[in-house]
Parts: C-alpha cells; sequence; structure tokens
C-alpha cells in the first residue's frame, strides 16, 4: 500500500472529504458562536435537547440522502409522516393488548412508508416518471388520505405509554435520538462498506453506465425509495408519539427540511456524490441553528429568514470551494 | 510581419498536474497552423486558455502585437477569436437558426421581439456558404452528428473572426462534407482569418496546414511547415519514439467457434447471421447507423432481440439484461466510453470493480483491501496513468479512461469481448497497447469483436470483417480479400461508386 500514503494520495483524500470537513467547521463555529451568546446553549440537557428535537428530520434526511444520491428526490416523506402518524395511533386503538397494538403500531407506520416508497418506485423506474412529478402527486395523496381517514380531526386518547417512543429516555438520551444514531450508522455502513451503497453511488453517477456495468439499476431505485419511506414511517410514529397523537397535518414542509438538510450536507442534488455523515452534520447544523435562534428569544418569522440565507450561504461555500 | 496572435511562455498547472510548460504559439493571418499532439499534450488546455474558458497561471497574449488578457469568453469575442469544440456547445431543443445565432438573435427593429424571418434568412446564407442545406427550422435535436458539427461551424462563422480555432472538426464528417469544409478554410484564409486546425488524422494536416505545431506532455516539441512534415516524423515527434508500425498484426490460427447467431431481429437489425471463433479478431465495419452497436448491445443483453438465436460455446442462450450476459461471460467496451461506459466522479478504483463486485463482497461488504489490490494490479498491467487508484476517473486522459474500462472487463474474466469504437479519440501511443492487448486476449482464445469507423484500423487489425448496412450483414471478408473498396462498397450497399479501382 504504498502509494496510499503519498502526497498525492493524502491530498485526493483530503479533497473528497473537504466537503464534511467545511460543513463540519461550520457546525463548529456556529457551536461557538451560540455558546457564547447563551450560557444555557453548551450545557448537556441542552445538547441532547438539540438531538431531540432534530432527530425527526435528521432521520427522514438520512433515507433522503440515498435517495437524493440516485439523482432523485422525494417529496412525499412529510405527508408518509402524517399518514403513518394517523394509521399508527389508530391502530393502537384496536382493542388488543399494548404488547400486541404497539409492535403492531410500528408495523403499521413502516408499512406505509415502505408502500409508499414502492409506488414511487414503481412509477419512476417501470413509467420513467421523473421522482420530481412522482412523489409531488404522492405528497397530496397521502396528505388527502390522511385528512380523509381522520376527517380532518386527530387521533387522541392513546395508551400513555406510547409517548415512550417519542419522549422516553434511557440513560438520559432521548429514544427518538438513539433511533436516530442507530440510522445514521447502520446508513454510514450501508453506504460506505457495501455493495449497495456502492450501486446507490454508481446509478446516481451515471444510471446508464452502471446498467451497462451489470446493475439492475431499477432494483436499486426502488430500494432507495423504499428506504426513504420507510425512515419516514417511522419518523411518523415518533412524531405521533412526540405529540401524543395521531395529526393528520404533522409533517407539513418536512420535505424541505429534510431536502435543506442533505443539501447543506454538501450531497449533489445531480447524484453521485454525497454522503451520510454530511446529511447528519447538516441536519445537526440547522436543529442547532433553531435551537440557538430559540434560546436568544428571535421570533419564528425571523429564524425562517435566517435559516435560508444559511442554506444559501452554505451551498455558496460549497461551489466555492470545488472552483 | 506582426503575428495576428501570440501566445509568449504560456503554463497552466492543474493540482498535480502541469498541463502546459512554457508554451509558446504564434499565428499569423491567413494561415492554417495545426496543433498535434495525443491527448493531454495540452491542445485543448491551449485551446480553453484562448478562449476564455480557463485562465492561463503565467505567460502573455498578444494581438497584432499588444498585450492582452483573456479573462472570459466574452473577452475572446471581443478579440475576434473563435473556438469550435469537439464536444457540441448546441441548444438541443432551439432551432439550427436559434442556434445559430445563439447570443445575436435578429429583432424587428429596435424592439424585443425575435424577428423570425430574418434570423432563418442569415441562418441559411451562412450554411451555404459551407455548402451545406440544413433546414433551419429543425430543432438541433433532430440532426445527424455531422450535421450539428455543420452548426457549430456556422455558428462561430456567424460571429465576426479574425482567429478560429477548430477542435477535431472533422471527427463525424463523411468526405463529402470535409471536402466542403476545407472549401470553407480556404475561403477563411484568403480573407485574413488566422485557423488553428488540431486533429489527429494526418491526411487533413498535409492538406490543409500551413505549419504545424507538436506538443507532448504540456511541452512546444516542435514547429516546421508542414511540407517538412511526414506521418512517421510527426508520430515520432508525438509520441517521443519510434513506432515500428501502427498495427502490431499477429498471425492466428482460428480456434473453435465461441458466438453463433441465427436469424436474429431486433429494432433495425434484420436476419443477422454470424459465427465468430476463437483466436480470430472479428471486425464490424459499416457507416454509422448500419446497426453495429445495436448488434453488440442486443448480444450484450443491453436492448432486446425480437427473434433469433444467440449461441455461446454452442450452448443457446438468452441475455436479458447486461447482468445476465455478463454472468455469461460477455463483455462490452461502449462507444462513448464517457456517456456509457464510465462513473466519472467514481475512484479509479471503483470503476474497475463495478462489473464484479461479487467477487470481492464478505458478506454484504466490499472487501476494500482486495479490491485495492486488484485495482493495483490492472493500473500496473495496462499501465494506467494514475496518481493513485483512488482518483476520480473525470480527471483521467481519454486513453486511460479507455483502459480503465478495459480492466474491468478483464477482471469479469469474459469469454467474448466486444470493443465498440476502441481507439476513439486516444493517442498512437495508447493505440498500440490497446491493439497489442487485442492481440493478446485473442491468442489467449478470448472472443473478441471490434467494432471501428477507422477502416486502416479495421484492416490492419482483423482477420475477418462484417460488414453492416442498414441493419444487416451486407458480406463478411477474409483477410485476403480486405479491401477499402469493397468494405465501403457493401457499406453503401454497392450505390458508392468504387473510385480508384484498380
Amino acid at each position: 500500500m504504498k502509494g496510499e500514503s503519498s502526497p498525492t494520495a493524502i491530498s485526493t483524500a483530503l479533497r473528497r472529504s473537504l466537503s464534511e470537513f467545511g460543513i463540519g467547521i461550520a457546525l463548529i463555529l456556529e457551536i461557538i458562536i451560540f455558546s457564547q451568546l447563551s450560557p444555557y446553549f453548551f450545557t448537556a440537557e441542552n445538547i441532547l435537547n438539540v438531538s431531540l428535537q432534530s432527530s425527526i428530520t435528521a432521520i427522514i434526511a438520512a433515507g433522503m440522502t440515498f435517495v437524493i444520491l440516485t439523482a432523485g428526490i422525494d417529496l412525499s416523506v412529510g405527508s408518509v409522516v402524517a399518514l403513518s402518524g394517523v394509521l399508527a395511533t389508530s391502530a393502537l386503538k384496536f382493542d388488543v393488548p399494548l404488547s400486541t397494538g404497539f409492535p403492531l403500531a410500528i408495523l403499521v407506520a413502516l408499512i406505509i412508508g415502505i408502500v409508499s416508497g414502492s409506488i414511487a418506485g414503481v412509477f419512476i423506474t417501470k413509467f420513467s416518471i421523473t421522482p420530481f412529478i412522482v412523489t409531488l402527486a404522492l405528497m397530496t395523496i397521502w396528505r388527502g388520505t390522511a385528512f380523509i381517514y381522520t376527517d380532518g380531526r386527530p387521533v387522541w386518547g392513546l395508551p400513555e405509554e406510547f409517548s415512550m417512543l417519542g419522549s422516553g429516555r434511557i440513560f438520559e438520551v432521548p429514544v427518538p435520538t438513539l433511533i436516530m444514531l442507530a440510522v445514521y450508522i447502520v446508513s454510514y455502513i450501508v453506504l460506505k462498506y457495501t455493495r449497495f451503497g456502492r450501486y446507490v453511488y454508481a446509478v446516481g453517477g451515471n444510471r446508464e453506465a452502471a446498467r451497462l456495468a451489470g446493475i439492475n439499476t431499477n432494483r436499486i431505485l426502488f430500494c432507495v425509495y423504499m428506504i426513504c419511506g420507510a425512515l419516514a414511517g417511522i419518523s411518523g410514529i415518533l412524531l405521533a408519539s412526540r405529540m401524543n397523537s395521531g395529526q393528520p397535518n404533522a409533517g407539513l414542509m418536512y420535505e424541505l427540511d429534510v431536502i435543506a438538510a442533505v443539501v447543506v450536507g454538501g450531497t449533489s442534488l445531480f447524484g453521485g456524490r454525497g454522503s451520510i455523515v454530511g446529511t447528519f452534520i447538516g441536519a445537526m447544523l440547522i436543529g442547532i441553528l433553531r435551537n440557538g435562534l430559540n434560546l436568544l428569544n428571535v421570533g419564528s418569522y425571523v429564524q425562517m429568514v435566517v435559516l435560508g440565507v444559511v442554506i444559501l450561504l452554505a451551498v455558496m461555500l460549497d461551489q466555492i470551494r470545488k472552483r | 510581419m506582426i503575428p495576428l496572435l501570440s501566445l509568449h511562455n504560456i503554463c497552466k498547472e492543474y493540482p498535480g498536474v502541469l498541463a502546459l510548460d512554457d508554451v509558446s504559439f504564434e499565428l499569423y493571418a491567413g494561415e492554417v497552423h495545426c496543433l498535434v499532439g495525443e491527448n493531454g499534450a495540452g491542445k485543448s488546455t491551449l485551446m480553453k486558455i484562448l478562449s476564455g474558458a480557463i485562465r492561463k497561471n503565467s505567460g502573455s497574449t498578444l494581438i497584432d502585437g499588444k498585450e492582452i488578457e483573456i479573462n472570459s469568453p466574452i473577452d475572446a469575442q471581443k478579440y475576434g477569436i473563435g473556438v469550435i469544440y469537439q464536444d457540441f456547445k448546441l441548444v438541443p431543443e432551439l432551432t439550427v437558426a436559434e442556434n445559430i445565432l445563439l447570443g445575436k438573435e435578429a429583432r424587428k427593429g429596435n424592439s424585443p421581439f425575435i424577428d423570425y424571418k430574418k434570423m432563418h434568412q442569415v441562418a441559411a446564407a451562412v450554411l451555404l456558404q459551407l455548402g451545406e442545406e440544413i433546414p433551419t427550422t429543425l430543432p438541433v435535436r433532430e440532426l445527424s452528428v455531422a450535421q450539428r458539427q455543420i452548426v457549430e461551424i456556422a455558428k462561430a462563422l456567424s460571429k465576426k473572426v479574425r482567429i478560429l480555432a477548430m477542435d477535431e472538426p472533422s471527427a463525424a464528417l463523411t468526405d463529402k462534407e470535409l471536402k466542403n469544409l476545407f472549401r470553407v478554410i480556404r475561403g477563411l484564409k484568403a480573407e485574413g482569418v488566422g485557423i488553428i486546425y488540431i486533429s489527429h488524422r494526418f491526411e487533413e494536416i498535409f492538406e490543409i496546414g500551413d505549419r504545424v505545431t507538436v506538443l507532448r506532455d504540456g511541452k512546444f516539441i516542435h514547429r516546421c511547415p508542414v511540407t517538412e512534415a511526414d506521418r512517421r516524423s510527426l508520430i515520432r515527434w508525438m509520441v517521443g519514439r519510434e513506432l515500428e508500425q501502427e498495427y502490431p498484426k499477429v498471425e492466428l490460427t482460428r480456434g473453435k467457434e465461441i458466438l453463433r447467431i441465427e436469424l436474429l431481429n431486433a429494432g433495425i437489425l434484420q436476419d443477422i447471421n454470424l459465427i465468430l471463433y476463437r483466436e480470430e479478431i472479428f471486425g464490424l465495419a459499416g457507416l454509422v447507423g448500419a446497426g453495429r452497436s445495436e448488434l453488440a448491445r442486443v448480444i450484450f443483453g443491453a436492448d432486446p432481440k425480437e427473434s433469433g438465436k444467440i449461441f455461446l460455446e454452442g450452448k443457446e442462450v438468452n441475455p436479458r439484461s447486461p447482468r445476465e450476459a455478463i454472468d455469461l461471460g460477455i463483455g462490452l467496451l461502449t462507444e462513448d466510453r464517457n456517456r456509457f461506459g464510465l462513473i466519472m466522479q467514481m475512484a479509479v478504483r471503483e470503476n474497475i470493480s463495478l462489473a464484479n463486485l461479487r467477487d470481492l463482497l464478505s458478506g454484504p461488504f466490499v472487501n476494500k483491501a482486495k479490491e485495492i489490490a486488484i485495482a493495483k494490479k490492472f493500473t500496473d498491467g495496462l499501465r494506467i496513468k494514475t496518481p493513485t487508484v483512488e482518483r476520480e476517473v473525470e480527471s483521467l486522459s481519454g486513453g486511460n479512461r479507455q483502459k480503465v474500462v478495459l480492466a474491468r472487463w478483464l477482471y469479469t474474466k469474459s469469454k467474448l469481448l466486444i470493443f465498440d469504437e476502441p481507439t476513439a479519440g486516444i493517442d498512437i501511443g495508447v493505440k498500440y497497447e490497446i491493439y497489442n492487448l487485442i492481440n493478446k486476449l485473442a491468442q489467449e482464445g478470448i472472443g473478441v469483436i471490434v467494432i471501428s469507423s477507422e477502416l486502416p484500423e479495421l484492416l490492419g487489425m482483423c482477420d475477418r470483417i462484417g460488414v453492416m448496412c442498414e441493419g444487416q450483414i451486407a458480406g463478411i471478408l477474409s483477410r485476403s480479400d480486405f479491401s477499402q473498396e469493397k468494405i465501403m462498397m457493401l457499406a453503401t450497399g454497392g450505390k458508392e461508386e468504387v473510385m480508384n479501382e484498380g
């Protein structure tokens, strides 16, 4: 492995990791600034709090990274969150013991996500409709379905134990944070070390060349939408648990937050370039920004503007770096 | 006489590469100055600096003896510099007229509305100057490659250019179209335009060039009047050593049957019958669109077949996807490797292993140590020039990219390899290496099909040549029957008169 330690190899490695690195520096800067401005910011409690608040979009963003790496997009995730939330909470209200109802609810949430992702996958691969259109349609279809199913009213009266999922803590760490970490660790391993992960990058980099190298590109595309859907489904039940109800208008505009996290994390919308670590940092950057601005009592209207500016700045820096 | 254009001591550095090392160049009005060199020699970099697409690190640019700076394509246009790139810069959805006059549309007076009538008149006039009749109302996406080339040239001519650089303008042209191009170039010369002509084809340089400059590895090597150069000396300057012959043909004795195709129909392909043997190199000739690549894609499972049978080593096979074909031992080195062969932003290592990752799996994981070892074995064995196997393929030259694709298929241990335009856009030196590799593969008993538009290449390398015409095999020639005339005759369906018979 002589070549691997040569100066050029190091510079190549450096160049490759710089996108994560650059955004990482932004994250550290942000943490330093908020620590100076608010004494409460850099406390264990607040850090756990941020992780909890970011966990739901971060979990979906992991799935979205798979999709965007293939040069796709999934706009339906916010609506999947709502539909999975209302259906999973309804499952909890079946007249079965909680030991059955609980797993059933999780299963329902997962299935909703997988079904949504599969439908997207079929339209994208078999009928060659662009992902933007397919998932835009699914976005309104699932949102509408959630409203029709609940008649616009939230699903209330859930067993108390259900709130464990979204609000419980294990060794002081919020359960959604643990789930998020698990999702990221698995996603990292899958993208970085497995054949499937390699194929995701290949399909996003050059779909036809990937097909001609023997990759079943349709299967890969199908899978990434399933993964993204499944993670949105899980997020749906987590959010329902935190709100202790199934809300048909839950997850509104989540797709934008999620895409923002992925893009700020340096993943190219054209596919083939990006990383799960970047997305994690992107999601945290946005989460910390929200949290910090809240601590500083910045109003939510101003927060929207600041968030937009940060997205532009982050992507701009990324472009400058590439030159 | 003051040169129209002088470039003095130009240097351009990319991370890790000195693309241009102290290169000087000058061009007089009314001169055709040919620029030759292998890929990576620095020709394209020089053109890009001239066109303002990239900036030099040091050196100076003079026009009419006055020092200027070209910082953007707009600057270049201002100084009357026109560049025709190898890969077209046309908008497919716009019409021919709109493309030719892009950025200088004719308007109705000073209003913001486009005067389409005038646009078409102007565009048609420019095309007429080129001796071409392309309907100016057609969208460019409906044009053939040759027609696009013409439109690209027309686009440059529609501006007032004093310096016109052409990067491989003939790559897609037929003889007739090339003659027209030369007529236009001579016309421009007479008007005092200075022309920089980049080409791999020596015949063109001898026909149209006044002077020739040879670059190698970013350095100036030689400059002389074209009359003082010949094929052999040009190659020597370009490659830096003497090449004994261009095509290293080895004698092969035909082995057992490896591929048999019976009455195959698919798309434009009609009733294809073909038998291919081990230890022979089989060429496929034909005009663009004759169905050569289509046949390759059907054998490889990339396109479906409608009827007919394919036998590999005597057993009937029916690959319905590239994956199935690869598993059967078939490999296809596609035409246009950048579009269909490589994942540009992936590392050399990842591109080599892409079709055979299963060989590297431990459980669901790719064994990276083994993968690196394999990639190194091939980069060393094929002499792929890359700093490390981790370098993205997009930073490699054309020849090295082709070798990466070749490495991929060698790693899958194919029994049958189809090379579609294997040497397009590749240096003489690397071409030679690829020919030797093809020879070696054939000697090892791998079935080899070579598709090429370069007839001399097929004549030089193949044992038999199948000539395709309009989706059919018009004839198969053995080496003893090889002649350019016979092939052209079959390729055109006997329509083209045989010019220099005897």
